[in-house]
């Protein structure tokens, strides 16, 4: 299992080489991005040229990547264009972002497991087809629409929430901002855990559990439930990298500071050094959120080995 | 047991993990809302906070308030008053003697001296420090030599700016340009302290300057706060304790955060909310006009475009555009419809004419039918308005201002949007002469004179003439204003020049654009100054 591990974090280096190369090149094809500084005027050509060279615009874009990579093993992830180095940006983003991922994590975990085994274990009762609705329903209504709509009606109509959170959010003002981002996956959750609960209900062990004689409580959380989490477990799993990179639309309708509203400016303002440093950390989320839900595996079903 | 190991391992991959992340918390604690405060939605300002690197309104908020310069512009009639300046003398509008007020500190103790305009200037103007607006300094003498076009600086600082005494220094420019103290309220003008020089990164962190405001805290990208100077030397006290500027991931919510009570003012109402904007505010909604014009320009380095028959083609379509209905409907009367090539904060003396383009700006939709007929057509069979795509909410008007040239010519086709992605890729095209047809250009003034809505826009190869339109009459009338020293005469011949620029519709002016803002029921006497940025200073806290 160890060497698994190792094998497996290693494997992440040609991934990460790749992605930034990509990246790297995908920001490039956009364009010289000084010319954007200036607002509607020209730059000077000699203010343009003399960027250009602070920012090693002006050399090969196979050069530039070697001199970003290379500053990178140092760890400086560069400067944005306003003179904020981009290691400081993350300092803030990732700590609120990572807040916000908790919470909507918890929200999926709690709520929608829930969900998914009450409903699971009553197939065709009306509670059952009221959640399927629901769940429809979510899936249906876009992140902004429910967004804007709590916002509006919790923090303007009810004034129960702050519309929006502040620069430190901390999270008792990432829960609302958290469901939103967690409704449409807490639904796929619920649908997950009930199609995964109702076919494991008919099986043998389940049936062997209740020949035994054991309570109905360990029978679901100790046999039914866990042989039934591993499909819950690897959508939640990817989710936390989807999570991250994708609550753009969250962060900007609640007014978080995180990793989604940094890439939008990194993308407007089109700061290559930005946009990479956040995607290349992004992806080595993803990854490891992979391997642990592939060790979870094991720990869910024992017939499940690594060597 | 089985289990457990694997969940040691599991445990140990999310150790990594967040390690890898680097999980940290923290930030400073937010104020209360001490007595006085206003809280302002602010943006985050694109470029490093220094007076001569800032060219957009987000980081000029900052600088208006941390900074006073020799001249301000009167908040309400935009006219440039003697501030820091004791008096600015010359006799042949090329060589200045410039004299600053005794009495004058930055926050920090340090005096404010003649060295401490002069050595910002030099800062500003010199190639190595890459700020945004050197070529403010362009007309002071020596400037080719610290900004050369090419290649590095010869020279470490102007040749043309001498401290001559404490208090006083010259300047010596390398053309006549009568209005020269005029320009010197804006922000690159700004005096700097030792302090910028001696710890370039503290004092970025942390700007200090001679204004009515102190920075207390800068936590960048989200908040800054400033609080009231107590020992500000000047007579434009703040009327409150301080400003909290929070930084919004979008302007929507920051009217939402005001309709909830949570801010007191907001200087960008999102066009969507224009609508509601009346019953929610009421009269604590502000749309007052600012020193901003928005232009179609053509492209005259295109052979096409560039025919004597174009202009009939270019007043035509100037013509065609109802410009009347596009900023009722989509701009619901936050824009003006232009009729002429200036703003109409410069005042009747400053140099705004209303009705000087005439006919030309007015919508007609058979005139303009003939006329373009008369001139051959549109180049190329259809013309192509081009805009960027990302900011903004260009695609409506262009839209709209496309319906309105298709129906007065009866052809559905005969105009069409041409989206660019990305603004910084729409500036490369229209650098690069790339483009094909007329496109979207707008204008935010520098400082409120007529010359800086003609000379850097149209003049032959000037800094923004994107258009690339050369005229020598218009050129030689420039030349004669800016030597001019009776302002009322100047004033006269820069409108006989835009005279010319009408006469060959060397672009079409659109409308003037007015700065908006909501304010909450907490605070009071609320303006807007002419470059639509809230008169900070003056505002009252209920």
């Amino acid at each position: 299992m160890g060497r698994y591990v190792i094998r497996r974090l290693l494997q992440m280096i040609p991934v990460f080489f790749g992605a930034t190369l990509l990246i790297f090149l995908m920001v490039n094809v956009m364009g010289d991005p000084i010319a954007g500084l200036c607002g509607d005027k020209a730059c000077d050509p000699a203010t343009a040229a003399q960027l250009s060279k602070e920012y090693g615009l002006d050399k090969p874009v196979w050069q530039q990547y070697l001199t970003y990579m290379g500053n990178v093993f140092t760890g400086d992830f560069g400067t944005a264009f306003n003179g904020q180095k981009v290691t400081e940006l993350m300092a803030s983003a990732f700590p609120v972002t990572i807040r916000l991922t908790i919470v909507a994590i918890v929200f999926e975990v709690v709520i929608g497991i829930s969900l998914g085994v009450v409903t699971g274990l009553r197939r065709g009762r009306p509670i059952d087809t009221l959640v399927l609705i629901l769940t429809l329903v979510v899936i249906a209504i876009p992140t902004f629409v429910t967004g804007l709509m709590l916002q509006l009606v919790l923090g303007v109509q009810w004034k129960i929430i702050s519309p929006s959170v502040s620069s430190e959010a901390p999270f008792n003002e990432l829960i609302i901002p958290g469901l939103v981002l967690a409704s449409v996956s807490l639904a796929y959750v619920t649908r997950l855990t009930r199609t995964s609960i109702a076919e494991n209900a008919r099986a043998d062990y389940v049936r062997t559990a209740v020949a035994k004689g054991l309570p109905r409580f360990r029978i679901i959380t100790r046999h039914l439930l866990r042989n039934s989490l591993i499909p819950v477990v690897t959508f939640i799993g990817t989710d936390i990298g989807a999570l991250m990179g994708g609550a753009i639309v969250t962060e900007r309708i609640f007014n978080i500071h995180g990793v989604g509203f940094q890439l939008y400016q990194g993308i407007l303002r089109q700061s290559t050094q930005t946009v990479v440093g956040f995607v290349t950390i992004l992806v080595l989320v993803f990854l490891l959120a992979n391997l642990i839900v592939d060790l979870l595996y094991a720990v869910l079903d024992p017939r499940i080995r690594y060597a | 047991m089985r289990g457990a190991t694997h969940a040691k391992w599991t445990a140990c991959a999310v150790v990594v993990a967040l390690a890898a992340t680097a999980c940290g918390g923290g930030g400073d604690s937010g104020s209360g809302g001490s007595d006085g405060v206003v809280s302002s939605s602010w943006g985050d300002p694109q470029n490093p906070l220094e007076p001569a690197n800032t060219n957009e309104v987000q980081g000029g908020k900052v600088l208006d308030m941390v900074f006073r310069g020799l001249k301000r512009y009167d908040p309400k009639t935009g006219e440039a008053k003697d501030m820091l300046a004791e008096k600015i003398e010359t006799t042949d509008s090329t060589n200045f003697t410039i004299t600053v007020k005794p009495g004058w500190t930055f926050s920090n103790g340090e005096k404010v001296t003649a060295k401490s305009f002069v050595d910002a200037w030099n800062y500003g103007a010199l190639l190595k420090n890459s700020q945004k607006n050197a070529y403010f300094f362009e007309y002071i003498d020596g400037y080719d030599k610290v900004h050369p076009v090419s290649g590095t600086a010869s020279e470490p600082s102007l040749s043309g700016l001498k401290v001559t005494g404490d208090l006083t220094f010259t300047v010596k420019l390398n053309q006549k340009f009568s209005t020269f103290p005029d320009t010197l309220g804006y922000a690159a003008y700004a005096p700097l302290p030792k302090a910028f020089f001696d710890d370039h990164a503290a004092w970025l962190a942390k700007p200090i300057g001679n204004g009515p405001y102190t920075i207390d805290s800068y936590t960048k990208g989200s908040k800054m706060s400033l609080r009231k100077w107590a020992d500000y030397p000047g007579d434009d006290k703040a009327q409150n304790g301080g400003v909290d500027l929070k930084v919004y991931t979008d302007n929507n919510t920051a009217y939402t955060d005001l309709i909830a009570g949570n801010l007191d003012l907001v200087d960008d109402v999102p066009a969507s909310q224009l609508k509601n904007v009346k019953s929610d505010l009421g009269d604590r909604y502000l749309n007052t006009p600012a020193g901003i014009i928005q232009t179609l320009a053509f492209p005259f380095y295109d052979s096409d475009w560039n025919t004597a028959g174009a202009v009939k083609v270019r007043k035509g379509l100037s013509m065609a555009i109802n410009r009347e209905q596009i900023t009722d409907t989509i701009f619901q009367k936050t824009r003006t419809p232009a009729t002429d090539w200036t703003s109409p904060v410069l005042g009747a003396d400053g140099g705004f004419k209303e009705g000087l383009c005439g006919d030309g700006c007015t919508y007609n939709a058979a005139e303009a039918k003939k006329l373009i007929t008369e001139g051959g057509g549109i180049p190329g069979g259809q013309l192509k308005i081009g805009y960027n795509a990302d900011t903004g909410s260009h695609k409506e008007w262009v839209d709209a201002v496309c319906n309105s040239i298709n129906n007065a010519l009866g052809n559905d086709k005969a105009c069409v949007g041409d989206p660019t992605g990305t603004f910084a890729d729409f500036r490369n095209k229209i650098g690069q002469n790339k483009m094909t047809g007329p496109f979207r250009a707008g204008w935010q003034m520098d400082y409120p004179l007529i010359q800086n809505f003609l000379q850097p826009l149209y003049y032959t190869n000037a800094s923004s003439n994107d258009g690339k339109w050369s005229n020598a009459e218009f050129d030689k009338l420039v030349d004669q204003a800016n030597a001019e020293t009776d302002k009322a005469k100047a004033v006269s011949l820069f409108q006989q020049a835009e005279g010319v620029l009408r006469d060959q519709m060397g672009a079409i002016p659109l409308w003037y654009q007015n700065g908006s803002a909501g304010y909450s029921t907490k605070v009071s006497n609320v303006t807007l100054n002419p470059f639509s940025v809230p008169v900070y200073n003056e505002i009252k806290v209920n």
